[in-house]
């Protein structure tokens, strides 16, 4: 039986609603996260250079065939570190995701499931969680075990629970008045059943946008925090570290702070077009009711 | 509508409630012994214990938890143990700082989002309403302290219009201060604008859709008479809960941006705190943003009671 393929015509969305196939948005967004994922399997065997080899004779190079993006006050390559700074920036959008979204759909789906009671005590708990946000909760999870990689894909998964939980949860509300989950439950179906056969599979979609919007906020987030210092400890080169380097140089290189600046740009600005692209190309039939 | 009242208030206490006991659980037990990790695995047993005996340590979790929401409420907070100032006035101080960056930064965003998202939206299908939205996808996928570097790069550096980094209080240099605010404050303002530019524009679209704009077309208005009379005061109401929850975003976004201009704000208190490991002023400064945004919310809320007049018929 596919679910997927039901129809909900009474909650399509109306008549904006355009066609399923290819679009702007999910072609170059998605170009742009390959080409991230491209560099950062890469750079597990090539770099151009060894990112984290001081070379004194080689400091503050200007771009050039040997060093591509420049070296920075080390004479470190400018190139291989923005390269193996993607690592980080996409391991820590994995985990940070995966917690996001193995705790928030679960809550989303009991939420619209439960009673009342539950859903509002679900949504009050969503809105405590928004008044901590990953770099306040990063700082405090720093301030007791210091900073690592570890504090800061938990901060920003825990952060990021309320963004599925939320979308999930509205999803969840729409699937429940449809005449399937009707019949299901007239049927008498086991609520369990009945949110793993019926409800999961159409917020699916919801939640695959969701989670490429999720590593947008993920590369943000763990971009200002290893920038303060709380995020993957030296040497391995972030990206939010060597915008926090490149400030002391700004006279002499500001290119340093271009480099790892466009970088993170882009990776944002990829994920983001990927998830609008993906939400139009699933057409989810369930509206965002924010 | 006494009732949503009500209701509303008994929430805001209960969330309140609720994160002060998740600040103190974190800050104050999870690390199991407070006064060694202020003082480092070095110190000795005896300054340990000392310190444990002067923040009252050794009594039931329970009571030092009253003693530190007392403290709170009546903002008597102690002093640090790190810097032996008293905390509160260094809090009220730097919140005042962090507070011009916060205002300021919102006004800027709201001065960028209104007008540039309503033209988006009355333009969605014109080239200039999708390179504005293009542009507008490039400044949400900019963090505050990167747009920081960038403008300090471009005004400081190059073209040394305006300073890099300082603060001056007001009372002080009212020009310097002008001076020096205007950085910082555009970096937050900037991609805060941006990330509202879009909900302006999605909310303008909605309300464009609606039947009572063609009403108001059809007795006679042009259509920018029509928009702005009926239009967006409707289109304000999801705005303007995108503005509290971004609230949020900017007062810790201010934090990272201090740390970009060297600006004495809450931020720097709390990243210097973390620095010292001065763990009871993180716990503070923590409660007091946390505070901040919740409270926020809550005015939002009753915000939302005084726009919408369904919602006051309805719940009544």
């Amino acid at each position: 039986m596919t679910v997927h393929s039901v129809e909900l015509a009474d909650t399509a969305v109306g008549p904006a609603r355009r066609a399923r196939g290819w679009n702007a948005s999910l072609v170059v967004g998605g170009l742009i996260v390959g080409l991230l994922i491209v560099m950062a399997l890469l750079s597990f065997v090539w770099t151009p250079h060894d990112p984290t080899l001081v070379n004194a004779a080689a400091r503050l190079q200007q771009p050039s065939a040997e060093y591509w993006f420049g070296t920075d006050k080390f004479g470190r390559d400018v190139f291989s570190q923005i390269m193996v700074g993607s690592q980080t920036a996409l391991f820590v959008g994995i985990v940070a995701v995966g917690v996001a979204a193995l705790v928030g759909v679960p809550l989303g789906i009991v939420g619209g499931m439960g009673s009342r009671w539950v859903g509002e005590t679900l949504m009050r708990f969503n809105d405590l969680l928004l008044a901590f946000p990953a770099l306040l909760l990063a700082i405090m999870f720093a301030a007791v075990y210091g900073g690592s990689t570890l504090v800061a894909m938990v901060a920003i998964g825990i952060a990021s629970i309320p963004n599925f939980a939320r979308l999930v949860r509205s999803g969840t509300l729409q699937v429940m008045r449809t005449e399937y989950v009707l019949a299901a439950r007239a049927a008498g179906r086991h609520p369990f059943g009945i949110g793993l056969r019926h409800v999961l599979p159409n917020v699916s979609g919801l939640v695959i946008v969701q989670m490429s919007v999720g590593f947008a906020i993920a590369v943000l987030a763990e971009a200002a925090l290893s920038f303060l210092g709380f995020g993957t400890p030296p040497p391995t080169p972030t990206w939010g570290r060597m915008l926090q380097a490149s400030q002391e140089l700004l006279w002499e290189a500001p290119r340093l702070a271009v480099f790892p600046g466009v970088a993170i740009a882009v990776a944002v600005l990829g994920f983001n077009m990927l998830g609008d692209g993906l939400r139009d190309y699933l057409d989810p039939k369930l509206e965002d009711r924010r | 509508m006494l009732l949503r009242l009500l209701r509303r208030t008994a929430v805001f206490l209960a969330s309140l409630f609720v994160s002060s006991i998740a600040v103190f659980t974190f800050m104050a037990v999870l690390p199991g012994d407070p006064a060694r990790v202020t003082l480092g695995v070095n110190a000795s047993d005896s300054a340990v214990q000392q310190l444990r005996d002067e923040f009252g340590l050794d009594r039931p979790l329970v009571s030092q938890y009253a003693s530190w929401v007392h403290g709170l409420v009546t903002f008597r907070l102690g002093d640090s143990y790190v810097s032996n100032a008293a905390i509160g006035p260094q809090i009220a101080d730097r919140f005042q700082v962090t507070l011009w960056l916060v205002v300021t930064g919102m006004v800027i965003a709201v001065l960028i989002a209104v007008p540039v998202g309503t033209v988006m939206a009355i333009r969605h299908r014109r080239l200039s309403g999708v390179l504005l939205s293009g542009l507008s996808q490039v400044g949400v996928a900019v963090p505050a302290f990167l747009a920081g570097i960038l403008l300090i790069t471009v005004f400081a550096v190059r073209l040394r219009w305006l300073p890099a980094n300082g603060w001056t209080p007001p009372v002080v240099d009212p020009g310097m201060f002008l001076k020096q605010l205007v950085l910082p404050a555009f970096s937050l303002g900037i991609v805060q604008g941006a990330v509202l530019t879009r909900y302006v524009r999605s909310a303008v679209l909605d309300v464009l859709r609606e039947d009572y704009l063609r009403t108001a077309r059809a007795k006679g208005l042009r259509p920018g008479q029509a928009l702005v009379r009926h239009g967006l005061r409707n289109a304000a109401i999801p705005v303007v809960t995108m503005l509290a929850l971004q609230l949020a975003t900017l007062l810790i976004g201010a934090v990272v941006v201090e740390r970009v201009f060297v600006i004495p704000g809450l931020g720097s208190l709390l990243l210097d705190s973390v620095a010292n490991r001065d763990l009871i002023m993180i716990q503070d400064v923590v409660m007091v943003l946390v505070v901040a945004v919740l409270l926020v919310n809550f005015l939002v809320d009753l915000l939302y009671i005084a726009i919408d007049p369904r919602l006051r018929a309805g719940a009544s």
